[in-house]
C-alpha cells in the first residue's frame, strides 16, 4: 500500500553535502474536484515528511494541496557520521510510510 | 391550478438566468479572494517584517503544457552554519484555490537551503517563494508561469 523510494548515496566523506531524492507512491487527492454526479471528492493527501539523520531531524516539509501526485521531495543533507537515515510520510486517513536508509561515512 | 401563460413564461425565465447571475457574480469575486487569501498567507508567515527581494531563487519553467505537474525548485544562497542559516522557506500561489503550496523547516544540518518537488498550478499566474533566516530576515523570489493545462479545475474557473 504505501509505497515509497529514496535515494541516498551509499557512502560519502565526511562533511560532503548529499543529495537525497525521496518519491512516495500517494495519489494526493486535493479535496476541490468533484465526480460526475458533482459530489466533491474528500481531501486525501500527505501533510508532512520528516527526514532524520540517525534520530536528528535534518529535514520537514509540510504539504498541502497543491503538491502534485507521487510527491517527489528532493533535498541535501551534510554527510556527519554513519548511520541510518529515516524518511517518514505522515498524511490524512491514516496514511503512514516509513523508509531507511544505510550510510557509511568515512 | 392552472399555471398561466404568464406565470409560465416568468417561470422560465427565473428558472434560466439564476445559474448565470450566480456565476456571472462568482468570477469577480472569486480573483479578489484568492489575491486576498495569499496576502494573508503571506502575512501569516512573515508577520509585519519587511520581505526584501533576492538571496532566494526559485526555477521554475516560464511555460507549463499541464499544469498537474510542474517542477520546481527553491535555493537560498546561505552559508547554513549554526550563526547563519535558513529557517524556513515557503512556497505560495496567487490562483490556487489554496495560496499555500509547501513549506520546509531546515536546520544547517541541511547543508544546502534547497528543496526540488512538483507542484499543481491551476492557473496562469505568478509563484512567489519566501525564504526565513536564522537572522529573523525574509527574502523572496518570484517566478511568472504559463499555464495551457489547469490543475484542479473547478466551476469557478471554468
Amino acid at each position: 500500500m504505501a509505497r515509497a523510494v529514496v535515494t541516498v548515496p551509499a557512502q560519502a566523506k565526511r562533511g560532503e553535502i548529499i543529495e537525497i531524492k525521496t518519491l512516495a507512491a500517494h495519489a494526493m487527492e486535493t479535496g476541490f474536484r468533484r465526480t460526475q454526479t458533482g459530489e466533491l471528492i474528500p481531501r486525501d493527501i500527505i501533510r508532512t515528511f520528516t527526514c532524520t539523520y540517525n534520530g536528528v531531524e535534518v529535514y520537514r516539509v509540510e504539504l498541502h494541496p497543491a503538491i502534485a501526485a507521487n510527491p517527489l521531495i528532493a533535498f541535501t543533507t551534510v554527510a556527519i557520521e554513519s548511520g541510518t537515515l529515516s524518511f517518514q510520510w505522515v498524511g490524512d486517513n491514516g496514511y503512514s510510510a516509513t523508509e531507511i536508509a544505510p550510510i557509511r561515512v568515512e | 391550478m392552472r399555471t398561466t401563460r404568464r406565470e409560465f413564461l416568468i417561470l422560465t425565465a427565473a428558472a434560466l438566468a439564476a445559474p448565470t447571475a450566480a456565476k456571472a457574480q462568482l468570477d469577480p469575486n472569486l480573483a479578489a479572494n484568492r489575491k486576498a487569501a495569499f496576502q494573508e498567507a503571506l502575512r501569516r508567515i512573515v508577520g509585519d517584517a519587511q520581505v526584501r527581494r533576492g538571496r532566494v531563487k526559485l526555477v521554475l519553467p516560464p511555460l507549463i503544457d499541464n499544469g498537474n505537474s510542474v517542477p520546481l525548485s527553491v535555493a537560498v544562497e546561505s552559508p547554513m552554519t549554526e550563526a547563519d542559516h535558513v529557517r524556513a522557506i515557503h512556497v505560495l500561489t496567487e490562483k490556487n484555490p489554496l495560496p499555500d503550496v509547501v513549506s520546509v523547516r531546515l536546520s544547517p544540518r541541511a547543508g544546502r537551503a534547497t528543496l526540488s518537488t512538483r507542484v499543481r498550478l491551476a492557473d496562469t499566474q505568478t509563484v512567489t517563494a519566501v525564504a526565513q533566516m536564522s537572522d529573523g530576515s525574509f527574502w523572496s523570489d518570484s517566478a511568472e508561469v504559463v499555464v495551457t493545462l489547469s490543475a484542479c479545475l473547478e466551476e469557478g474557473l471554468i
